[in-house]
């Protein structure tokens, strides 16, 4: 179909090499471009225009036809996210509504003759103390799994890199992997036949005389509960990061600073502590920006365990409000609030990464 | 684990201990000292203890016999006699049963729904420059700063018809974007010299993906299916929103019924109350149904995760 001759398969596999941007510098171009040498400060804007045509391979219809097939298999997946992902935040007008889902079995025709009621929702939500809690738990939260979860995963992949014989480091990987591939379901289950009221160890303890204990519903000690849950299921798995890190490593300069006199613990304070940090700063900015999001599917399964009180966070507070008890518009506008927070930090986290000289999620 | 890690052996005896053994040490190193080595054994085994006991103790409680489980006094750690009356019952027809073929139903469909959608759209992304290209790409990104949030999805899955049917459990999560850009990645990492001598002897982009792209991709795609299926196979959150009949419930729901509201199965009760059947080995049995898929196969994709986590957004 597309042949070597035709200058649109030549201009369209030369830039594949460069970056995102397209601009006419790389070489690669027709016979028209040679003719004339590239010189960014000297050419008009005319001939620059002519010149991007020709490294695209022409006028729009024939690059249309060249990357029909190309756009082709892009569409399902856009069409999944127009629908998915776009339609449903126009689905956020209820928030500004008071939104009756019995006017139609149709959720978007009823969203079409609800009426408008402004920021009443919002003025409800701020007034509101059970909001003030979620939030309250959320951030909690939060600054825990951030405390002992996340240096956990680091000094997990410090031990296992400074294992040498492969064999040992491979099985212990796959066993620290595996509970990351596990249900939330399946993990809370676990926990509960270990820390519940009929678990291994309260068992053990009534066998021998002692009072067994419950911590699965005890809500003084819930949030350290999904911790140390989180910290079971998905610990292991962060190592991957590091270990990747710390194989990029140069071993010269272990060599090096052992010639030095620097010893273990002086090689890794000067040497792989070093290597690790941009990683270590990228995840802890990119987890920042994700700070809403402390684990909605674990915290609602629990919920009824402990009670609200204790367990109740944003995601589980919109669930609530909207699919319990049926309060769409309340419950879209504290979603409404936690999605345009979340953004402002993701934003915000990307920022920061950039001045840290990283990448974030997006290239600057 | 400990007792291989405490102690490298003074000279490579013959063939000692084969792929255990450690390699060389480098002249610069020092010497190891016993201490360190025996604690960082003691550590690395307590961590893979703490994975593997909880496991331990729901595969033999799910195996033992009702007379072992009361005389364990419940769980069970030292297993006795090992019996299969609990998966017997569970899978000879019934709730568990029909939720386990839900279960794979939904994964097997929605898994190679997912990947069709993603290899395509990464492959249709992988080429800078062509029509649409950063567009579509924006489209894409853009879902991973902005959620649209639980309750217009919800009722837009309500008002397209999607509640009661199982196209609800796989296409409003049927793509993850940050997938495709691992993916993308891995192909755009390809060489271009291969695709475009392929372009040369007349090849299409389908036989190009097809032929050429894919099968030097089996790693990334080995770990991107896998995460895929992993999704939904633990998925039960959107059943429990947009599922009613409790018939068409998936394994993890079924689970949640199970275990933490402590019923028996439909049907299971009367063999509980009087017959050699333990509610606790059942409950047991049920997680080693939803775990045993995936413990079986993520080991085998294992040696490629790395490969799969970092060819995307996150570089190490």
């Amino acid at each position: 179909m597309a042949h070597s001759t035709t200058p649109g398969a030549a201009a369209r596999t030369a830039p594949s090499t460069a970056d995102d941007t397209v601009e006419p510098s790389a070489g690669g171009g027709g016979s028209t471009r040679a003719a004339k040498p590239a010189k960014p400060s000297g050419v008009s804007r005319a001939e620059k225009k002519a010149l991007k045509k020709a490294a695209n391979g022409g006028t729009l219809r024939t690059r249309l036809k060249r990357d029909r097939t190309l756009i082709l298999m892009t569409l399902p997946a856009v069409l999944l996210v127009l629908v998915f992902n776009y339609i449903p935040i126009l689905g956020n007008v209820v928030a500004f509504q008071e939104y009756d889902p019995y006017i139609s079995d149709n959720g978007f025709v009823a969203i079409f003759h609800s009426p408008w009621v402004g920021f009443e929702q919002f003025s409800r939500i701020f007034e509101d103390s059970a909001f003030w809690e979620a939030v309250q738990n959320t951030f909690v939260l939060f600054s825990l799994q951030l405390l002992l979860f996340f240096p956990i995963p680091i000094v997990l992949a410090l031990l296992i890199n400074s294992v040498i014989r492969p064999r040992v480091r491979a099985v212990s990987q796959a066993i620290l992997y595996l509970p990351h591939f596990f249900s939330w379901v399946l993990v809370i289950t676990v926990f509960q036949q270990i820390f519940g009221g009929a678990g291994i160890i309260a068992q053990t303890l009534r066998q021998h005389g002692y009072e067994g204990f419950d911590l699965m519903t005890d809500p003084g000690i819930f949030k350290f509960l999904v911790t140390a849950e989180g910290v079971w299921k998905d610990a292991g798995w962060g190592i991957i990061v590091f270990l990747a890190a710390l194989a990029s490593v140069s071993p010269d300069l272990y060599e090096a600073s052992a010639m030095d006199g620097a010893g273990r613990w002086r090689r890794m304070w000067h040497v792989t502590l070093p290597a690790l940090r941009p990683v270590i700063a990228l995840l802890l900015v990119l987890r920042v920006g994700d700070a809403l999001t402390v684990g909605f599917e674990q915290i609602l399964l629990q919920r009824d365990a402990v009670g609200p009180g204790a367990a109740e966070v944003l995601d589980t507070f919109v669930w609530w409000n909207g699919v319990r008890n049926q309060d769409f518009s309340y419950a879209a506008a504290a979603g409404l609030i936690k999605g345009v927070v979340s953004l402002g930090l993701v934003l915000a986290a990307n920022k920061v990464a950039h001045l840290m000289g990283e990448q974030g999620v997006y290239k600057k | 684990m400990s007792a291989v890690t405490e102690e490298r052996p003074k000279a490579p005896g013959p063939k000692a201990s084969g792929r255990w053994a450690a390699p060389p040490r480098p002249v610069w190193e020092e010497e190891p000292n016993k201490a360190g080595v025996a604690s960082k054994g003691i550590v690395l085994s307590i961590a893979c203890l703490a994975v593997l006991f909880p496991l331990w103790i729901v595969v033999v409680t799910s195996l033992s016999s009702k007379q072992d489980i009361s005389e364990a006094g419940g769980l069970v750690v030292i297993p006795k006699g090992i019996t299969f009356i609990a998966y017997q019952e569970l899978l000879s027809g019934g709730q568990v049963t029909r939720a386990t073929l839900v279960s794979l139903g939904v994964t097997l469909v929605g898994t190679v729904f997912s990947m069709t959608v993603s290899i395509l759209s990464a492959y249709g992304l992988s080429r800078i420059g062509s029509v649409g290209h950063r567009w579509f790409l924006m489209i894409l990104l853009a879902t991973m700063f902005f959620g649209a949030g639980l309750i217009p999805t919800y009722l837009l899955v309500q008002s397209l018809g999607l509640t009661d049917t199982y196209l609800a459990l796989i296409l409003p999560s049927a793509i993850s974007v940050f997938n495709i850009l691992v993916l993308r990645a891995f192909f755009m990492s390809i060489s271009p010299e291969l695709t475009d001598s392929a372009r040369i002897d007349g090849a299409g982009d389908w036989r190009i993906l097809w032929q050429i792209v894919l099968p030097l991709s089996r790693a990334v795609v080995a770990v991107i299916t896998l995460f895929y299926a992993v999704g939904y196979w633990s998925a039960w959150f959107n059943a429990s929103i947009y599922l009613s009949d409790q018939d068409m419930m998936p394994l993890q729901n079924v689970m949640i019924q199970l275990v933490q509201k402590q019923e028996p199965p439909v049907g299971m009760g009367q063999a509980i109350k009087t017959g050699q059947l333990s509610a606790l080995a059942v409950q047991m049995a049920v997680m080693v149904l939803a775990l045993l898929p995936v413990a079986f196969l993520s080991p085998f994709v294992q040696k490629h995760f790395k490969k799969g986590m970092l060819t995307g957004a996150v570089k190490g």
